[in-house]
């Protein structure tokens, strides 16, 4: 490593070299900059890290109290705890299952939907005022609805996730449906597509990338709806441990619960991305 | 459906007049010869496009009646169009948008890969068929869509400005292109355009259009049509000069 920083460094010097030596001997003196550069983002949540270790050490109570708030070194621990125990689990299971089906069902429904309307005037005038008179709601209004239309607290907390991640998926595709080039269709016609083959060849392909971006949306409204809900009607889940946790007075657990939903959502949110990345990779955004 | 030998079909448009929301966008009476190359020429804006979206069944006819091969319009599937626009599906490659074409007229899926292969081999593009839309040419995509309105084996090819977007030296290379695919296939095509020279090179006929609502001014015979130094003639260049008059003529007028 040092020979080679030492001859790249060396080499500018001789008076014959090319251009390209210069570009490579460049690299290696930009690099101690690049690694800080890289390690940037780590500041401000070390930082965080420390301010919130302060605080809560020294029981701070200025207006806002931190003299309960539990240190990271406490839900460091009760995290480890939970990290270990079968029924931390069960409740992450439990409220992957709810979401997955409720966001799935939305989706799917969504799709559907906001094709019918996006493509059919007939569709529109009979779907689209139910979808705004409801769109305003938010879905957490519907917990005692839901209490009382289903048998469960189960399938009411996988509607309520339903209502809430219908509508930006819908919206979405309704949009998408507005937006695409005509010409596209066009072409599809004089080429001799059916209504339908253009629906499945052009269509829903190219309104991909909008249904993708409402999806991400909807999977963020879900987190919201499946963890509410649970906090108030759940028997088990993240939210309803969360809660949990605060009513018996551990308030690592609450903390613990709250990353624990970050940790989810984020790597839902992700996969939604990945996916959409793989379906929408002619994108001229995209590599490949 | 699947012979190989089919060749262009008579177009003829009969009292023919179709509306936008506006007001009339055309009006015209045109028979066009199986085979044959016309080019509709006019000035832009006067509803020479929408001659070509109404035989493509893109656009209603208000009056009169069109047919191919005797057939109406519509009912023929005999008309397929290349757009000035770029009308390739981006998420499918060169091969596949081709295939696309292939599968609407039912070409089964094993026989798909190698007919569309030998299409984009016809329009030189044997090295670019695994390559997406946004990574070829606006020349290529042109090429791309040419060979894919070729899949669906059209008897009348419908151009519409294909070569407008492109610049003068593609816009040649272009040209030589669609005469050797056209020799090939034999295929009538109507094709717009506003360049003059483009319409004496590529026509067996010039059928120079009025503003809108698009009427037929006047019908040019071209002597020896797609000669390959043609605008060296002095026909040529008479041509030429009797075109722009007519477009200028009537543009002047109120």
């Amino acid at each position: 490593m040092t020979t080679t920083q030492e001859r790249l460094s060396a080499e500018p010097a001789s008076p014959a070299a090319p251009p390209a030596a210069e570009a490579t001997a460049t690299r290696p003196r930009r690099s101690p900059l690049h690694a800080v550069r890289r390690l940037l983002p780590a500041v401000p949540i070390l930082a965080a890290l420390a301010v919130w270790q302060l605080l809560t050490s020294y029981d701070v109570v200025a207006w806002v109290r931190f003299d309960k708030i539990p240190g990271p070194g406490e839900v460091g621990a009760a995290m480890t705890a939970q990290l270990e125990s079968a029924v931390f689990y069960q409740h992450v299971v439990s409220s992957l299952g709810r979401i997955l089906s409720g966001f799935a069902l939305a989706g799917l429904a969504g799709v559907l939907t906001g094709i019918a309307v996006g493509r059919s005037k007939i569709a529109a005038a009979l779907v689209r005022p139910l979808i705004e008179v409801a769109r305003p709601i938010p879905a957490i209004a519907l917990v005692p609805i839901a209490i009382l239309l289903f048998p469960t607290s189960e399938q009411g907390i996988v509607f309520i996730t339903f209502f809430a991640a219908f509508f930006p998926v819908t919206v979405a595709t309704i949009h998408a449906m507005k937006a695409l080039p005509p010409v596209w269709t066009d072409a599809a016609r004089t080429l001799g597509a059916s209504r339908f083959q253009i629906l499945l060849h052009v269509v829903v392909p190219g309104a991909m990338p909008s249904i993708f971006s409402g999806l991400s949306v909807s999977m963020g409204v879900a987190w919201i709806c499946v963890i509410s809900a649970e906090m108030i009607s759940g028997q088990f889940g993240v939210g309803y441990w969360t809660w949990m946790s605060y009513s018996l007075l551990d308030y690592a657990g609450v903390v613990t619960g709250m990353l624990t939903i970050g940790v989810l959502g984020f790597t839902t949110s992700w996969a939604i991305e990945r996916v959409g990345r793989r379906v929408n990779r002619w994108l001229p955004g995209e590599g490949a | 459906m699947s012979t190989a030998t089919e060749t262009g079909a008579k177009v003829e448009l009969r009292e023919v007049r179709i509306d936008y929301a506006d007001g009339p966008a055309a009006d015209l009476d045109l028979t066009v010869a199986p085979g044959e190359v016309v080019m509709l020429l006019g000035p832009s804006g006067c509803g020479k496009s929408t001659i070509l979206r109404a035989l493509a069944g893109l656009q209603p006819i208000a009056a009169g009646a069109a047919s191919v091969d005797g057939e109406p319009h519509d009912q023929s599937h005999k008309c397929a169009m290349v757009f000035q626009e770029d009308a390739l599906l981006p998420w499918r490659t060169a091969r596949r948008n081709v295939e696309f074409a292939l599968a609407m007229r039912g070409v089964p899926r094993p026989q798909r890969r190698a007919l569309a292969v030998d299409l984009l081999g016809q329009v030189g593009l044997t090295d670019f068929a695994e390559h997406l839309p946004r990574r070829l040419s606006g020349g290529m995509r042109q090429r791309v869509q040419l060979a894919r309105t070729l899949a669906a084996r059209p008897r009348v090819l419908l151009m519409d400005e294909p070569f407008g977007a492109l610049d003068a030296q593609t816009r040649l290379e272009m040209q030589r292109l669609l005469v050797s695919v056209w020799r090939r296939h034999r295929t009538t095509i109507m094709f717009v355009t506003h360049d003059v020279d483009e319409a004496l090179l590529l026509a067996d006929r010039v059928v120079v259009l009025s503003p809108r609502p698009a009427r037929v001014v006047r019908v040019v015979d071209v002597d020896c049509p797609r000669e390959p130094d043609a605008q060296l003639e002095p026909t040529f260049a008479r041509q030429r000069q009797e075109i722009l008059a007519l477009l200028g003529h009537d543009l002047t007028k109120p």
